[in-house]
């Protein structure tokens, strides 16, 4: 139950773009597409997962023993861009169509704030292994959730006739702030 | 390059660093700080000052190293050089700023992932000298805090009908949603929009 409520508020009260603000650089960036849309959205899920768990086991059995807990932050951007270079050498090795697919999003992977502040998240809350895992997972979800529907949203949006100046940036973000009104519905639901 | 026609360049690059290609306004960089802490002109002003920090010193720092690194792991050394500076802001805030510090939460961490700083060192610092990277830092981090600063003055008077703290008229209706999420996306809408009508006009 606990495992859910992390879940539920991971995808929809809290979700990492529409109310924690984490990754609206690609957010904007590649949603012109729900194809790009959807493979960024996987990429994402899948690194905010593995990294969750990763940085949980470096932070808590290597810096917390040693003393070295102040030195977080240099180390989880290390292990989440050598992660992110280490998964792209695989799947070129392992699977050259998921590469195909995933390949062009996995580079951005490090500099995105959503996977840096899921793991930064996760060890101010102290979340325990499951708890971290699960609340990255979920977070991917939420992510991969908001970013494929905005990306329906900016389909449309593109052959409309929008006033010269709202053009671009300035109606995707009047179009993301309808989707986090919407979203700002859940924040009533206690659980 | 001589430090001579180096002091020239300075008020270009200060131009640049606020008006002409504004981190936030112009290049559309920094976007998740900008959107998340700006719920107050202070928060705004604090999460300004602390990225121009950031931003002058890692600039020096990669300016000065940049000619040693090997091209194709420069990006890895670059993210170690900014997260050392983010790390002990980080601590020096704690220390003397525990309010502000509270306010702006794991964003003061997520510096090392602004695109600023990274955009920064590829763009400027690693061809220039240390002397005129510390100024672009400076120019940027200024052009980014403005930025913030006016986004934030914007949803905190709508929001909360006051500026800095100060209330400004007890009577006017406060409209809450400014400076809850959806405000914020949208006070950066019409701020761009209204930027790039101005642009349109001057140009």
């Amino acid at each position: 139950m606990e495992l859910f409520a992390i879940a539920f508020s991971a995808i929809f009260v809290n979700n990492f773009l529409l109310a924690r603000f984490l990754g609206i650089c690609p957010f904007l960036g590649v949603s012109k597409k729900i194809e790009t849309a959807l493979g960024m959205g996987i990429a994402v899920a899948f690194v905010m997962t593995v990294a969750s768990a990763i940085t949980y086991i470096v932070n808590i059995y290597i810096l917390e023993t040693l003393g070295l807990g102040f030195m977080y932050n240099i180390m989880f951007i290390l292990i989440i861009s050598s992660f992110v270079q280490a998964i792209e050498l695989l799947l070129k090795k392992v699977s050259p169509v998921l590469y195909e697919a995933m390949g062009v999003y996995l580079p951005l992977m490090a500099t995105n704030c959503a996977i840096l502040g899921v793991t930064v998240l996760n060890r101010d809350v102290g979340y325990n292994f499951m708890q971290s895992t699960i609340h990255g997972f979920a977070g991917g979800l939420g992510y991969l959730l908001a970013i494929v529907v905005f990306a329906g949203i900016r389909e449309r949006i593109e052959h409309n006739n929008v006033l010269p100046h709202f053009k671009g940036f300035p109606i995707a973000l009047l179009a993301a702030s309808m989707m986090a009104i919407a979203f700002m519905g859940f924040s009533g639901w206690m659980i | 390059m001589s430090k001579i026609s180096g002091i020239s360049r300075i008020p270009r690059i200060f131009k640049n660093g606020i008006v002409e290609n504004n981190p936030l306004f112009v290049q559309a960089l920094g976007m998740c700080p900008a959107l998340a802490v700006t719920t107050s002109a202070t928060n705004g002003l604090g999460m300004g000052v602390a990225t121009t920090s950031v931003l002058v010193c890692s600039n020096i720092a990669i300016s000065l190293v940049a000619r040693f690194l090997p091209a194709n792991v420069r990006i890895p050394c670059y993210i170690v050089i900014i997260a050392t500076f983010v790390t002990m802001l980080e601590f020096m805030l704690e220390a003397y700023m525990p309010a502000l510090n509270q306010a702006l939460g794991i964003f003061i961490p997520l510096i090392v992932v602004n695109c600023i700083v990274m955009g920064r060192a590829e763009a400027f610092a690693n061809k220039n000298g240390a002397f005129l990277s510390a100024f672009d830092g400076l120019a940027m981090g200024l052009g980014f805090t403005a930025a913030l600063t006016v986004m934030g003055a914007v949803r905190e008077i709508l929001g909360t009908m006051s500026i800095f703290g100060i209330t400004i008229s007890e009577t006017f209706p406060q409209t809450i949603a400014m400076i809850l999420p959806p405000g914020a996306f949208i006070t950066l809408a019409f701020l761009m929009a209204l930027i790039n009508y101005v642009r349109g006009r001057t140009a």
